[in-house]
Order: structure tokens, then C-alpha cells, then sequence
């Protein structure tokens, strides 16, 4: 099985199709690990480049996580006997007072489809909540979304907040969403900013020290 | 009724209310429509603002005020109550001066992803529906719509009640930046929310009223419906450390020969946009 055609049906969305060369790769006994690293994840780094680029839209990303989340039903249990980690720990959700969800959650999607394990605390979050599930998961990586101007200031009090509970440098922080700009991350202290899901991608990649990805 | 209104075309409608409530005391990250039971006072005053500056309809502030979007902030019978407070709350401020067209937003959930399923959604936007045409809105406006089968189910649930049906749909996505979120252009919309049997198509909301130009000729070269155009004032930028949007009222206005030229015959104004901006649209028609 070509690993070069199980990451085009990631990227084409082919979630039967994904799944199938999955099982096709592990008979010739490609191991799990290579089959995540070659092939899923790098096709789902590409289905986030398009969606970056407006070449792909919403629909397309949630049949690409779909193919993704297909493939890994076939790879975890064979992933958790080879004692495979995942890149990182990353809680994520909207700030207080804001409900958008959505593009919050496409952001987890790319986020989790390129290797990370990702916690999503969902819309309207509490700066308290954030910081409760950083203590809980051990996560080293926030990301934080508003789509609100109006909710700028809250997504500046959870920076506070995660701040106060956590010495400089064992947390970061990523901050993105329709207002927020590199400017006002670096005001409010964020460790960096996101303008879209795959800039998200090689953000957190840099902030956890991993090697970006070519 | 929207044959009448078409005739003396363009008419003008209303700007944003979210900033307007804001400058007004409601706190940063509270949801506006739940201001409809608390502070009728002062939605009410926004509502004079633009009846005042020349809108001759004027929306609701019932925009999030379904089951699905109001969860955790307001379900039972309170859902139905913060919808006929808007209408009646409209009415209130237009008294014969203006239209009353009441606002439906979308769900802000993903049917694609499975976070909502149709019957809810079908049930949401009926119980809105139901209640913001028995409070007596003179037509309904669904509106900021990304997903074609979420604006469709929405229009069915207007139509039901009898009253004119605006849908709307946003156009801020894909390299082009002209397609919604979900990837649908201006003429497919168009299309289909017309064959939904939609009275009149539209954009709102977006990434600028230069951009709502072309949109609109795109709209309207794919449907003989009339077509309503609410566009932002261009996108918000830093300034001193504050989200602004920088457009003047008067740089908006001018766009009103392009948006009418391109087929518009409802122009109003979304993000940004406050009564000064209706005022100077006004200010642009009475030169033309």
C-alpha cells in the first residue's frame, strides 16, 4: 500500500477509503507509527493548508477529520501497545461571554489531525475552567479564540489568569480569532497568534519545541 | 408589501445593534437579546436611533434569540417572551414611521458535524418564527447564514407564519473571499434560497461594503428577487491598542450609487455601522 494514496484519500476526504489503506499498510506490515507520521498527518496538514489558502472549505475539513478519525479507530490500539505519544497536550476554547464555537473547533480538528491531543473545552469558558483543566491534563499548550471585540478583555484576563497558576514558560499560550491580531497577542502577553488553522498548526509545533514540518 | 417597497426603491434599512446596546451599558460578552425582558428601555432607544436617522425597516434585536443559541442563558418560556419584547419593542420605536422586519440568526451549530440535528433546528426556528409573527413583525429577515440547508430550514419555518421572507447569507470565505464558510457562492445561494421561496436574497455582515458590490451583482444576476445588502464597515483595526472599524458614515455612503447600480434595493449597514451611517445614507439618496 502506498502511503502517498492513504494521505490523498485524507485529503479527499475518503473516509472508507482511508480506513481501508490503513489495513492494507498494517498487512504489509508498515507499523502504526509510520502510517500516522506519513501519511494521516501530513495529509491532514495539507487539508489544513487548503483550508488556509480558501482553497478548502468547512465541509471538506470535516470529511478530511472524518477519513483521520476513521483511520486512527484502525491505528490506536496498535499505537498504545507501541507506546506512541502524542505531540502535545493542548487545551482549547472561546473565552468568556463568547459562543462562537465554530472556528474554535476547526482549529482543534486541524490541531488533532496533525498529532496533538487535543482537550476542547468548547464556547464561553471562564478564565478558572482554563486554568482547572491545564492543572488537570498537565497540558503545556492554551489556545485561546474570541470572535467578539467585546470579549477581547476576557481573553486578556484567562492570559492573567493561566499566568498566576503557572510560572513563565511552563504554559504557553496561542490566541487567535477574527479580532484578535499578532499586536494584541503580544500586548496581552499571549505567547503568539494564530491567524488560521494551519498557522495554528506550525505555532504550536514551534511553541512546544517540536520540529516544524516540511 | 415588498412590491410596493421595491417600487420606491432603495429603502433603507437599519445598522448594527450589538455596538449600539454596548455604548448603551450592556457588558461586554452578555448576550443583547436577553436586554429585551431587562432593559426594553434601552433597546428601545437603539431602535428610535435608526428610525430616526431614515431607516424605513427596522430589524428586531431577537438576532441569537433561538432555543439552540440562547442554551444555558434562557429556555422555557423565555425563549418566546424575548422574541415578541423585540417585536413589540420595535413597534414601539417605529410607530407607523417604519417597517418592523424581525431578525433570525443562525443556530451557531454544524449540522455538517453532527452538532445539531434537523427536527431540532426545524423546531428552534419554528418556535422564533411562531412568536416573532404573533407579536406582529411585519416580515422576517433570516440572516448571517453560512449553511445552505440550516438558511433553508430557517426560511421554511419563516414562510409558515405567512409573513415576507428576507434570507441572508454571509460572504467572507475562500481565496476569493466571497463565498460563506461552507464554501456556497453568491448565485448558488441566490438560487436556492429563491427555489426555498424566499421574497427577497441578500448578503449581510462580510468583510466590507466595497466587497458587498460585486456580491450583489452576483445575486442579483442569479435571481429576479429583489436584493437586501446589510454590509460591514470594512474590517475592524487596532487602534491605540482598541478594535475599531475606521470607516466614516459618509466613505460608506458612497458606495450607495455602486450597491444600487448592482441591483440592491434594501441597503442598510452590520458590524460597524451605527445611526450615523443610515443618516448618511439618507443624506447620499436625497442627492441622487
Amino acid at each position: 500500500m502506498d502511503l502517498l494514496l492513504v494521505k490523498q484519500r485524507v485529503v479527499a476526504g475518503d473516509a472508507q477509503g482511508t480506513a481501508a489503506g490503513v489495513r492494507e499498510a498494517l498487512a504489509e506490515h508498515v507499523a502504526a507509527e509510520t502510517i500516522l507520521q506519513s501519511a494521516l498527518i501530513p495529509g491532514m496538514e495539507e487539508v489544513g493548508d487548503l483550508f488556509g489558502r480558501g482553497e478548502y472549505f468547512v465541509p471538506e475539513l470535516l470529511f478530511a477529520a472524518r477519513a483521520m478519525s476513521a483511520a486512527l479507530e484502525v491505528l490506536r490500539p496498535l499505537l498504545a501497545v507501541s507506546g506512541y505519544e502524542p505531540a502535545g497536550k493542548v487545551v482549547m476554547g472561546t473565552v468568556q461571554g463568547d459562543l462562537h464555537d465554530i472556528g474554535k473547533k476547526l482549529v482543534a480538528i486541524v490541531l488533532a489531525g496533525s498529532g496533538f491531543d487535543v482537550v476542547d473545552l468548547g464556547s464561553d469558558v471562564a478564565p478558572d475552567r482554563f486554568v482547572e483543566s491545564v492543572k488537570q491534563s498537565g497540558a503545556r499548550l492554551v489556545g485561546l479564540s474570541s470572535l467578539l471585540t467585546t470579549t477581547l478583555p476576557a481573553m486578556e484576563a484567562t492570559v492573567r489568569a493561566l499566568r498566576a497558576a503557572r510560572p513563565a514558560g511552563e504554559v504557553h499560550i496561542m490566541v487567535g480569532g477574527a479580532p484578535v491580531t499578532d499586536a494584541f497577542a503580544q500586548r496581552i502577553g499571549a505567547d503568539g497568534y494564530g491567524a488560521d488553522a494551519s498557522s495554528a498548526v506550525a505555532l504550536a509545533r514551534q511553541l512546544l519545541g517540536l520540529p516544524a514540518r516540511t | 408589501m415588498i412590491q410596493e417597497l421595491v417600487a420606491a426603491s432603495p429603502v433603507l434599512i437599519d445598522g448594527a445593534w450589538g455596538t449600539e446596546l454596548h455604548a448603551r451599558g450592556l457588558a461586554a460578552g452578555a448576550i443583547g437579546d436577553l436586554w429585551n425582558l431587562s432593559h426594553p428601555d434601552r433597546v428601545e432607544a437603539v431602535a428610535r436611533a435608526y428610525v430616526d436617522a431614515g431607516s424605513r425597516i427596522i430589524l428586531t434585536n431577537t438576532f441569537r434569540a433561538n432555543r439552540v443559541a440562547l442554551l444555558r442563558h434562557a429556555g422555557g418560556e423565555r425563549v418566546a417572551d424575548i422574541n415578541r419584547a423585540g417585536v413589540e419593542i420595535s413597534r414601539r420605536a417605529a410607530t407607523g414611521r417604519a417597517l418592523v422586519f424581525a431578525s433570525i440568526g443562525p443556530s451557531g451549530k454544524l449540522l455538517a458535524a453532527g452538532e445539531i440535528d434537523v427536527p431540532s433546528l426545524e423546531a428552534a426556528f419554528a418556535e422564533q418564527a411562531r412568536a416573532l409573527a404573533d407579536a406582529g413583525a411585519n416580515g422576517l429577515v433570516v440572516e448571517t447564514m453560512t449553511d445552505l440547508v440550516e438558511a433553508r430550514i430557517a426560511v421554511e419555518a419563516a414562510l409558515a407564519t405567512g409573513l415576507p421572507v428576507v434570507a441572508c447569507m454571509v460572504f467572507d470565505s475562500g481565496k476569493n473571499r466571497d463565498r460563506t464558510m461552507m464554501g456556497i457562492g453568491p448565485e448558488h445561494a441566490a438560487v436556492a434560497l429563491a427555489a426555498a421561496g424566499a421574497h427577497v436574497i441578500g448578503a449581510n455582515c462580510g468583510i466590507g461594503v466595497d466587497a458587498a458590490v460585486p456580491i450583489c451583482a452576483a445575486l442579483a444576476s442569479a435571481t429576479e428577487r429583489p436584493i437586501w445588502i446589510k454590509p460591514n464597515a470594512g474590517l475592524p483595526e487596532l487602534v491605540e491598542g482598541r478594535l475599531t472599524y475606521r470607516m466614516k458614515p459618509e466613505a460608506f455612503a458612497a458606495f450607495l450609487p455602486g450597491l444600487t447600480a448592482a441591483g440592491a434595493r434594501f441597503i442598510g449597514g452590520c458590524c460597524g455601522t451605527s445611526p450615523r451611517f443610515v443618516e448618511a445614507l439618507r443624506e447620499r439618496l436625497a442627492c441622487q
